[in-house]
């Protein structure tokens, strides 16, 4: 019989770019991933993209989740994007949730943003994504 | 991974290497024993203290300070790593790693390397790789590396093995005198901190803990020790790295285990702390306590080692249905486990 090879799982960044008041919306998120078995790296709110891109590096995450309420996310989230190439995580996704008027996702999404989810996205969505996305799991 | 990279000076890999470790990737081994041959530089400083009493404020205090407080020359500034570990979740297998949240300020110095571990089912207060993950850091060249435990009770003791000195958190209300009596992980501090001192109830909190280390080492008249008497060897300019400088002024043959008072949001008392590393760096190397200490380490280590290499041997070796049956029979209560795992190993044996 050989032992259950262990199961590695996904390590997940999730942040708060900008200056939202609260992070009650990352929180959820954080808790379901961990709930789908995911270990969820949590940074706390007011996160610039250089603290954002420099977890992501230290940590060796799958993929970065962006929450994000102040409306700032059209100049926020691609520089994000950008400072995680320049430090040589091109090839990490990255996905957005909170407030994010549907004509701004094709321009997120041209600028690297990976996937967008607005409010009451199932969670089991996000799930998925984050699974079909991550398949070269090193 | 055929050869070394500079570890040091590139994140990524050193972030990458230590998740293969953490997955117990076996291709890592020989790097992993090159890196183990090339360390015991290090200072390992362990962190541990019940849920919420600011272990993680306290260890980004102690980080930020250590980084500024000798040199003002960044080239020759200590490198200070962090582990930190949350547990994973029982149910899920998942965890949430948050203690990032409290380390925000460091974020922008090049010269600290944070990395957050689920404990993945390990029960001592860390994960199965954290003392891999700590023999790469110190092999890698990083000078103080702080770990932070899981939130601690009485169990969690673990990081004794791992650390060279064991820092003990408590926070004013957390217990009563009773609870401080009871000890679990008291037994393993080499300091004791009472952070959030400028809270209600911090007196009372110092004089428990102090009875009861009082209890511990009743020659050590501990209240005056930690006034002037064990602190006295270390001077501010010692070196943090272990290289092999004079050993502490008054050669102390016993460590009096000192209760400092700190406010780690304000910094309040984190100067003290880090004096009190150094005279316990001193004493370890003075009384030959830091060596022994180490070789009893080394030992339980191989020996968990070597039961996890039995087990799995033994495992590979058994038939699907013989293991269920036995784990039937242990359910049923036919037989008791220790008999199960008898017949286990029994069975695998010459085989």
């Amino acid at each position: 019989m050989t032992t259950s090879t262990q199961s590695r799982p996904l390590r997940i960044l999730i942040a708060k770019p900008g200056l939202d008041g609260h992070d009650r919306g990352a929180k959820v998120i954080a808790r379901a991933l961990r709930d789908a078995g995911m270990e969820v790296i949590y940074t706390g709110l007011r996160q610039t993209p250089e603290m954002i891109a420099e977890a992501a590096l230290q940590e060796d995450v799958d993929a970065v989740g962006l929450s994000i309420l102040s409306g700032a996310h059209k100049s926020l989230l691609p520089r994000i994007v950008q400072v995680m190439r320049e430090r040589g995580l091109g090839d990490v996704p990255v996905f957005a949730g909170g407030i994010i008027p549907n004509e701004d996702v094709a321009d997120l999404k041209s600028a690297g943003i990976a996937g967008v989810f607005g409010p009451g996205t199932p969670i089991a969505d996000i799930v998925s994504f984050i699974r079909e996305h991550t398949p070269a799991h090193h | 991974m055929t050869q070394s990279p500079d570890l040091a000076s590139d994140r990524r890999a050193l972030a990458r290497l230590i998740t293969r470790i953490e997955n117990g990737d076996p291709a890592t081994r020989d790097l992993v024993a090159r890196l183990y041959a090339s360390a015991g530089q290090a200072r390992v400083i362990g962190i541990t203290g019940p849920p919420g009493c600011g272990k993680s404020t306290l260890v980004a205090t102690l980080a930020r300070r250590l980084r500024i407080r000798q040199t003002p020359a960044e080239s020759s500034r200590p490198h200070v790593a962090i582990v930190a570990v949350d547990p994973s979740s029982p149910f899920s297998g998942g965890a949430i790693l948050g203690d990032r949240v409290r380390m925000r300020d460091l974020s922008g110095d090049a010269g600290i390397f944070i990395r957050s571990m689920a404990s993945r089912g390990a029960l001592g207060g860390l994960a199965g790789a954290t003392a891999d993950v700590v023999s790469v850091l110190d092999g890698a060249g990083f000078d103080v590396i702080l770990i932070e435990t899981v939130g601690a009770g009485q169990l969690e003791v673990d990081i004794a093995r791992i650390a060279q000195t064991v820092i003990v958190v408590e926070a004013p209300g957390a217990g009563d005198e009773v609870q401080a009596v009871k000890a679990g992980i008291l037994e393993i501090a080499d300091i004791v901190v009472v952070n959030k001192a400028d809270r209600e109830g911090a007196a009372q909190t110092i004089a428990a803990l102090q009875s009861a280390l009082d209890v511990s080492q009743p020659e050590s008249a501990g209240a005056v020790a930690h006034k002037h008497g064990a602190l006295a060897g270390a001077r501010a300019s010692d070196a943090l790295r272990n290289t092999k400088t004079e050993a502490s002024a008054t050669g102390d043959a016993q460590w009096r285990i000192p209760i400092l008072k700190t406010v780690a949001l304000s910094g309040e008392g984190i100067e003290a702390v880090l004096t009190a590393i150094e005279a316990h760096a001193g004493y370890l190397r003075a009384s030959g306590e830091g060596a022994r200490r180490r070789a009893r380490a080394v030992e339980q280590d191989v020996r968990a080692r070597l039961a996890d290499i039995l087990a799995r041997r033994a495992l590979a070796t058994i038939g699907r249905e013989q293991y269920d049956a036995l784990m039937a029979a242990t359910v049923a209560r036919a037989i008791h486990p220790a008999e199960a795992a008898e017949q286990l190993m029994n069975a695998s044996w010459g085989k």
